[in-house]
């Protein structure tokens, strides 16, 4: 007998700023969505564990797609001559497109409610705040990990990620892997820094733009109404990137925010320390299902 | 504090291995002690204890002893556990030439927390 996965991987033909796409995702479980947004410069293969978790399939359709540009997801056809650059807008576009083409965009019948769940982390996590302000009726309930409005960098020139010189796989590994917990098991935080190796030239770079410039929403997030949408933050006590303060300021500013402080935890929660993360996931999914 | 720091990396195969194209002489300040490591195609070939006179070197890395300190816990603290995290909490400088630094930045930042006890 194979020792299969119950995870199962599809293409989804998008159009996206009127450009054809092909973006690859993967899903398991049954239930309530739960959307899942990878990190900048890596791909939904950070969301493995979570798609072979039982617990949480059993109650849950989690879905994760890689990013055009990321993972099995090719850019769009002319890429050759582009420079990636994630926006806001753009981000926002993708997520809603993905959503919309998998059906996932309100009740189909009496009791059937099909809005899903996003959970975001690092600019997943960002985004989600725009989700929040701009969409929140099309959602369930938002879960932003690693997320904030706003966060200083701890190195000024993004350039390093993409030029000749310096090879980029190295190079995002090597910063990545400060930012995952000391405690967290050897096996997943290598796992997750490969998958940062394994980037496209200038993507993580691409992604950054939003994460550190277009995505500054400190001027927004107080527009966040989670009396229409639950909103829940959670951040690793290791990451210094998008650190507990960067969070709770941006929740001081949203009535209603969650937020919870991951203990031994760093910026790829799902990813670094599955076994720990869980643990904080649980009670949250928990909730929001006893919500109906 | 870093008299070992030859023996600790040379005697690791595949840290030597991943710095085999590196050969550099880098600047580590442990408060108002400086030392320079000599790298040779990724051994330790040198690592001299200061103060120095008109010596070059590549890069340079500095904090202050009880940086250097929490850094090397078995189990460093949050913000303390990493020389990025040093260095955006103001704990920690790094300056100079830093394309070789990036351009082996695994390997450097493994060479700094050779002498890390492990937990």
């Amino acid at each position: 007998m194979a020792d299969l996965e119950p995870v199962v991987g599809r293409y989804l033909r998008l159009s996206l700023d009127g450009r054809a796409h092909r973006v690859y995702f993967e899903e398991a479980g049954q239930g309530i969505p739960l959307v899942c947004l990878h990190t900048a410069g890596a791909d939904g293969r950070q969301f493995r564990h979570l798609l072979n978790d039982a617990e949480i399939t059993r109650h849950f359709r989690v879905l994760a797609f890689d990013m055009p540009w990321h993972g099995k997801s090719l850019p769009p056809a002319g890429w050759q001559d582009e420079e990636y650059t994630l926006t806001t807008r753009g981000y926002v576009a993708l997520i809603r497109a993905f959503i919309t083409a998998l059906g996932l965009t309100g009740a189909t019948g009496p009791g059937v409610e099909t809005r899903p769940v996003v959970l975001g982390c690092s600019i997943g996590g960002k985004i989600v705040l725009e989700l929040a302000r701009l969409h929140a009726p099309e959602f369930r309930a938002l879960i932003g990990l690693e997320s904030a409005d706003y966060q200083a960098p701890w190195y000024d020139d993004t350039g390093w990620l993409h030029r000749p010189d310096v090879h980029g796989g190295e190079i995002a590994g090597a910063l990545m892997s400060g930012l995952i917990a000391p405690q967290s098991p050897s096996e997943t935080r290598w796992d997750t820094l490969w998958m940062y190796m394994q980037g496209g030239p200038g993507v993580f770079k691409g992604d950054l733009f939003f994460y550190r410039a277009d995505g500054d929403f400190r001027a927004r997030v107080g527009e966040i109404d989670t009396t229409k949408c639950p909103l829940y933050l959670l951040t690793g006590e290791y990451d210094f990137s998008c650190t507990p303060a960067d969070t709770e300021r941006t929740a001081a500013k949203i009535k209603g925010a969650r937020v919870t402080v991951m203990k031994e935890i760093g910026h790829f929660p799902m990813s670094e320390h599955p076994a720990q993360f869980r643990r904080y996931l649980l009670p949250v999914l928990e909730e929001i299902r006893a919500r109906g | 504090m870093l008299e070992r720091l030859a023996d600790l990396v040379n005697a690791d195969a595949s840290l030597v291995r991943r710095g085999r194209y590196l050969s550099t002489r880098f600047l580590v300040e442990t408060g108002a002690t400086a030392w320079l490591v000599t790298v040779h195609e990724g051994r330790v070939t040198a690592v001299e204890r200061g103060p120095f006179l008109l010596r070059e070197w590549t890069f340079a890395v500095r904090a202050s002893e009880d940086a250097w300190r929490r850094f090397w816990e078995p189990v460093p603290a949050a913000g303390w556990h990493d020389l990025f995290a040093l260095a955006k909490g103001g704990h920690a400088k790094v300056e100079g030439d830093l394309r070789p630094l990036m351009a082996n930045l695994r390997y450097v930042k493994d060479v700094l927390a050779k002498p890390r006890r492990s937990a």
